[in-house]
């Protein structure tokens, strides 16, 4: 049977890039990002991903959202590159954006916009604020169905046939689209974006929308790092030779 | 009152739901309310057992043909109804797959605010959170404020402890659910067939990862000599293609909590860290002493992981600690 081509929204935040340690700003609001460089969560990835994948398969066109600052265009640029189609920029401004807020200028944008999505592929939950709810509040507001955390992805003659894992095997959904499908990393392998990929990318076309603020219920006070054991290791050697000292440790812990 | 989602196989309890109860019995007794508790499907009195050892004084229970398999946003229709019948002024869920997805239907059905991973309430005029972001690398401090209060308890971080009461009263509770809220649903249950011990469970986990240049061979045959070992890697190693998805550590992988955590060619960036906080104890393997796993690790070989892991399977063997 002919394949309909589909149409797939992909919604993705830009993260820093965070390393070895952490540190906040003197306010304590945020992480001090002056040295950090900045990307988008393995979860999101793999959902800009699977969205390429399906076009691939099936024909349609990939749009890529963000919620955030102007700078999270590069993000979008990004995501384009890896070969989605073009790019929303809801222009949130700099104050980080809660849960509530999020979900219903993402909905609302769907909901004015003129494209009707078949799928809208979300990570599980963002990488740095982790609310675990913007995808499930999305659907609500547009009367679609949802699942989350899903590690394994199929659609055929409009049906997607989504599974998860859960201890020693995986459960096994089946979702009628249009439908919000929420994935964690593992679905699949994310490309890497070839040079030329991302020198078209920084011509796509990307929209760009003003959402009205939301009262949001949940505020933030502070942020805290919490406290590491730092004290330095125990050397054992700086050649082979320590081997004799790791298997005296495993002794000692009655692993061996 | 505070009502908590209890998540449980056939009447056995799960572990998150136990430590979410915990958490919840804190919030009733900071608020002088009484703790109970919703759960779905039969084997009501098995749960009720369990969880009245835990201070919760009624079960309501859900056991309705149509919800009998798993279906989230029924379910969050349910809690709603459940606790808006109860006035309830807290919905706490455990911080499992389902709990969030399930109070995540609740609160947009609610029109209300959800904190998720949260670790400690304290209750004043509004709720003061603590909650852990970036899989536990940072602490949020957060004040909710919503009429009533929906949050999810972050797995393992939160100890759950009995209290000795008697099995909670069972009273049935039947929501009454539209169609349309059985859009999804779980229509099978597959098992994996991935042989070996598994990550979560294994006593010992040596990992590999971006310097490891894709030859695990060595580590592989490590844990071949130890008894309940497994096998982990950095998310690097599994960029690369060289391992499995199924074995990364950390942030958006696994979590694990061996008694000795071996990580060989690893740097220590806080995401691959988070997903082995649980370890009792940590031998780095790493060519640079700089490197900041040095930092975290118990224990430290600065070399060269292709030569110290035969040299550890070698004098395994030597002391006849054979396969
Ligand atoms: C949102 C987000 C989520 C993430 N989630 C995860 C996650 O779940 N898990 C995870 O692991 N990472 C995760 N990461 C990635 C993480 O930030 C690091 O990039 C990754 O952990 C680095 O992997 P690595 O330590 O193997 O590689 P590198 O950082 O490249 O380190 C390689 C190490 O090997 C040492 N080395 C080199 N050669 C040898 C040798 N022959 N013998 C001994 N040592 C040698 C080097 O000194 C170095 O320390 C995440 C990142 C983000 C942004």
């Amino acid at each position: 049977m002919e394949d309909t081509p589909m149409e797939i929204l992909t919604a993705i935040k830009r993260v820093p890039e965070t390393g070895a340690k952490v540190s906040l700003t003197d306010d304590k609001q945020a992480i001090d990002t002056t040295s950090l460089g900045f990307t988008f969560s393995p979860h999101e990835e793999c959902a800009v991903e699977e969205g390429v994948q399906l076009v691939e398969e099936h024909g349609g066109n990939v749009t890529i959202l963000t919620l955030g600052a102007e700078d999270a265009t590069e993000q979008l640029r990004s995501a384009i590159a890896m070969g989605a189609d073009n790019g929303i920029l809801l222009d949130g401004g700099d104050e980080e954006w809660g849960p509530v807020g999020t979900a219903s200028a993402i909905a609302d944008a769907v909901e004015e916009g003129d494209t009707n999505f078949d799928l809208l592929l979300f990570g599980n939950e963002s990488a740095d604020t982790a609310n675990h709810q913007i995808g499930v509040r999305v659907a609500e507001q547009l009367d679609l169905p949802c699942i989350t955390g899903i590690k394994d992805l199929d659609i055929a003659d409009g049906i997607a046939t989504a599974k998860r894992d859960v201890p020693g095997g995986s459960e096994v959904y089946e979702i009628d689209l249009p439908a919000v499908i929420t994935v964690k990393e593992g679905l699949n392998e994310p490309r890497y974006p070839s040079m030329r990929a991302k020198m078209q990318a920084r011509k796509a076309s990307v929209d760009q929308q003003s959402p009205a603020p939301h009262e949001e219920g949940l505020e933030l006070v502070e942020l805290e790092v919490p406290e590491t054991d730092d004290s330095p290791a125990e050397i054992l050697g700086e050649s082979p030779e320590a081997a004799e000292d790791v298997v005296d440790v495993l002794e000692e812990l009655e692993v061996v | 009152m505070v009502l908590t989602l209890v998540e449980h196989d056939d009447g056995d309890v799960d572990d998150v739901s136990l430590q979410a109860l915990a958490l919840a019995r804190d919030v009733a007794d900071q608020t002088g309310e009484s703790l109970d508790a919703v759960a779905f499907g039969p084997e009501a009195d098995a749960v009720a057992e369990q969880i009245g050892a835990h201070g919760v004084q009624t079960l309501r229970v859900v056991d309705d043909d149509a919800l009998a398999d798993y279906a989230p946003e029924a379910y969050g229709r349910a809690v709603v109804q459940c606790a808006e019948e109860l006035g309830t002024e807290a919905v706490i869920a455990p911080g499992t797959d389902r709990g969030a997805e399930t109070l995540s239907h609740a609160a947009a059905k609610l029109d209300e605010p959800m904190a998720a991973e949260v670790t400690e309430v304290a209750v004043g005029e509004a709720y003061e959170l603590t909650r852990q972001r970036w899989g536990g690398t940072l602490i949020e401090h957060s004040k909710l404020t919503a009429d009533t209060n929906l949050l999810t308890v972050a797995a393992n971080e939160v100890s759950a402890a009995e209290t000795g009461g008697d099995a909670a009263a069972v009273e049935a509770f039947a929501p009454d659910v539209d169609e349309s809220d059985l859009r999804v649903q779980l229509t099978e249950v597959e098992e994996s067939d991935i042989e070996g011990v598994p990550l979560g469970e294994a006593r010992v986990v040596v990992s590999g990862g971006r310097g490891t240049d894709g030859d695990f061979s060595e580590l592989e045959a490590l844990v071949e000599r130890v008894p309940n070992a497994a096998l982990g890697s950095s998310r690097a190693a599994v960029n690369e293609g060289w391992r499995p998805h199924d074995d990364q550590i950390g942030q958006t992988g696994a979590k694990i909590a061996p008694e000795i955590y071996i990580p060989c060619g690893i740097s220590g960036a806080v995401q691959h860290m988070v997903g082995c906080k649980g370890a009792e104890n940590i031998l780095a393997v790493n060519t640079d002493p700089e490197a900041a796993i040095i930092q975290k690790a118990d224990y430290a070989v600065i070399a060269d992981l292709h030569e110290v892991a035969p040299a550890i399977a070698e004098e395994l063997e030597a002391r006849g600690h054979a396969e």
